[in-house]
């Protein structure tokens, strides 16, 4: 599965277009991280957990469409945004949404 | 009177864990920006891409950062704000996170030619003015790299 988010796939040609398929997942970590990473907080820096938090939930946001995209016979998907929202502390959302589209070699 | 000493030691002891957490967290930021100087280039803006040239690879690559300040920073910028002006201390927080993130976005995709499209999404954690806790930010930068033959 091609994913892009520009408006066409460089050297291939979009022949069908399936519409919007979107992936969301909110995800936490556990009580322990979130202490470790509350103490983090004080004392400044990267919070390494909670970027594992973070990659996690895109990936598996990104993995929710292509399945959706996959079930509905196309190929690929262009146009995909990442949108994130804060719901509490300690949970990340990660949304990802695009144009699931047939795509065939140019030529 | 027991208050204040702790509120005291707190900030001392948060201003140097930060201000070395900083100092070396730009070290390593403009060493791993030289580094990756030449390849990918990025295409902040382009929204088709069209090429002569045989393409081997096409991905969404993104790079993820969760960047925090200190409780320092935070009480000099509340300070700051009662008479206005640039919050230094805030500024460079995100400036690192940002600036992190574009570079996990590049080192995902060392191989490829260009990012296009690159976008940097980010959303406030912890918020400042809702609950005056020490703010925390999650970036995240993505855009399409292309690796050509």
């Amino acid at each position: 599965m091609i994913i892009t988010n520009i408006e066409n796939i460089p050297g291939m040609a979009i022949v069908a277009q399936y519409g919007l398929v979107t992936g969301s997942t909110v995800r936490a970590k556990n009580a322990i991280k979130d202490f470790g990473a509350g103490l983090k907080n004080i004392i400044g820096g990267e919070l390494k957990s909670y970027t594992e938090l973070l990659t996690e939930a895109r990936k598996e946001a990104v993995e929710r469409m292509k399945m959706q995209a996959k079930a509905l016979g196309a190929n690929a998907i262009i146009n995909v945004r990442l949108a994130t929202s804060s719901i509490t502390a300690g949970a990340a959302e990660v949304y990802a949404y695009g144009t699931a589209v047939k795509a065939e070699p140019r030529g | 009177m027991i208050e204040i000493l702790i509120l005291l030691i707190v900030i001392v002891i948060t201003y140097v864990t930060g201000t070395i957490i900083e100092k070396n967290h730009y070290k390593s930021i403009i060493k791993r920006e030289i580094a990756l100087i030449k390849k990918p280039i990025i295409n902040a803006g382009a929204k088709t891409w069209n090429t002569k040239k045989k393409i081997k690879k096409i991905e969404l690559v993104s790079g993820e950062v969760v960047i925090s300040g200190d409780y320092f920073k935070n009480f000099a910028a509340t300070l700051k704000s009662i008479f206005g002006g640039r919050l230094t201390s805030f500024e460079s927080i995100l400036d690192r996170g940002r600036r992190e993130a574009i570079i996990r976005m590049r080192e995902s995709a060392k191989d490829a030619n260009f990012i296009i499209n690159a976008k940097i999404e980010s959303v406030m954690i912890n918020d400042y003015y809702t609950n005056k806790g020490v703010p925390q930010c999650a970036i995240i930068a993505y855009g399409t790299a292309i690796t050509y033959e």
